[in-house]
């Protein structure tokens, strides 16, 4: 496996991100703030080789989502995105 | 529509390890009784956290393989990675009795409702296989007439999972279709010499994009990439690919 085929998906960090919401965001659609494509969550590719986590959108690797968790404290940067569309 | 709890709450539970059973010489599958189960929509995963004597925990997920069921039981079918963390523990050493900590089910996208209609394509790559089993095994434990396909691509024979299980599917000559791609060692007398997933082996053992099927591919990444662009190359819709990664890099604690 090459270093660009290291990611997994956005739905490998669905138990992650639960933590902080409380909800399964995997089927949720985001809009990439970079290039406007309108995906499902679990479409992302995951970076986990990282401290935390790194999602980058799967049109045009634009970072969605980082994620570092402490353990004490969760720092999350969702500038990369402009939406994130829940039914609930 | 049937279990759209897509969004639902995500918990830490505690599972009890009630029967083990090996697929090949390095896969395992591990049935798990899980008291408190809200039940599970197949395709979905669940975390699991190992936590060392230190406090040191690692935590991976893993594809559930069983369909879904009001037993509270699940299975997962987990591949040993010779550096890795959890997994040698949990092909060699975990024993009847023991409880896991597990978080789950999720996945809300890369899942198969029994309500769905549409043609299925199921598409897999090694132990990609799991979760494809458990959309499988939902849909020939329903009333489901959904027309389903699968094309497992395996390094070699002895690499398979679910091997009577899937034969004697074949047998049945029920409305799943399967067919197997080879790509280091084929079996005796196999026709095609082995080798990766082509456009040609594509399009004889696949749904024509015109029947618009659903398509789920899971495997490694490099293998998921390969076959979504080939797929797309086709003709079949992107919105209609559904993928799933594996990687021996599942670590995100």
């Amino acid at each position: 496996m090459n270093a660009n085929m290291s990611y997994l998906d956005g739905n490998a960090a669905g138990g992650e991100l639960s933590k902080i919401f409380n909800l399964d965001l995997t089927a949720a659609e985001g809009q990439c703030a970079n290039c406007g494509a309108t995906r499902r969550f679990a479409d992302a590719h995951l970076y986990v080789d990282c401290p935390g986590l790194i999602a980058r959108c799967a049109s045009c690797d634009h970072v969605l989502l980082r994620l570092v968790n402490t353990g004490k404290r969760a720092f999350l940067d969702l500038r990369g995105m402009a939406f994130l569309k829940l039914s609930t | 529509m049937a279990g759209t709890e897509v969004l639902g709450r995500v918990t830490w539970r505690t599972g009890k390890v009630v029967s083990l059973r090996d697929e090949t010489s390095t896969a395992r599958t591990i049935a798990i009784e899980v008291r408190d189960w809200p039940g599970h929509v197949a395709g979905q995963h669940v975390d699991v956290r190992l936590t060392a004597p230190d406090g040191y925990s690692a935590v991976r997920s893993y594809s559930i393989a069983s369909a879904p069921n009001s037993d509270r039981r699940i299975e997962i079918t987990v591949e040993r990675l010779e550096d890795g963390e959890v997994s040698p523990y949990l092909t060699q050493e975990v024993a009847i009795g023991d409880e896991l900590d597990l978080r789950g089910p999720i996945g809300g996208w890369f899942v198969w409702h029994v309500d769905q209609t549409e043609p299925i394509q199921l598409i897999a790559g090694g132990s990609g296989i799991v979760p494809l089993m458990a959309i499988i095994r939902s849909r020939l434990a329903s009333a489901s007439n959904a027309r389903f396909r699968l094309l497992y691509s395996l390094r070699e024979p002895a690499a398979a999972f679910y091997k009577d299980e899937l034969q004697a599917i074949s047998i049945r000559g029920e409305s799943v279709i399967l067919s197997y791609a080879f790509t280091r060692i084929t079996p005796k007398d196999w026709p095609r010499p082995a080798s990766r997933i082509d456009a040609a082996l594509l399009s004889e053992n696949v749904w024509p994009s015109h029947l618009s099927p659903t398509c789920y591919v899971c495997g490694p990444t490099s293998f998921v990439e390969h076959v979504a662009g080939l797929l797309i190359a086709a003709g079949m819709d992107r919105g209609r690919i559904r993928t799933e990664r594996f990687g021996s890099t599942g670590e995100h604690k």
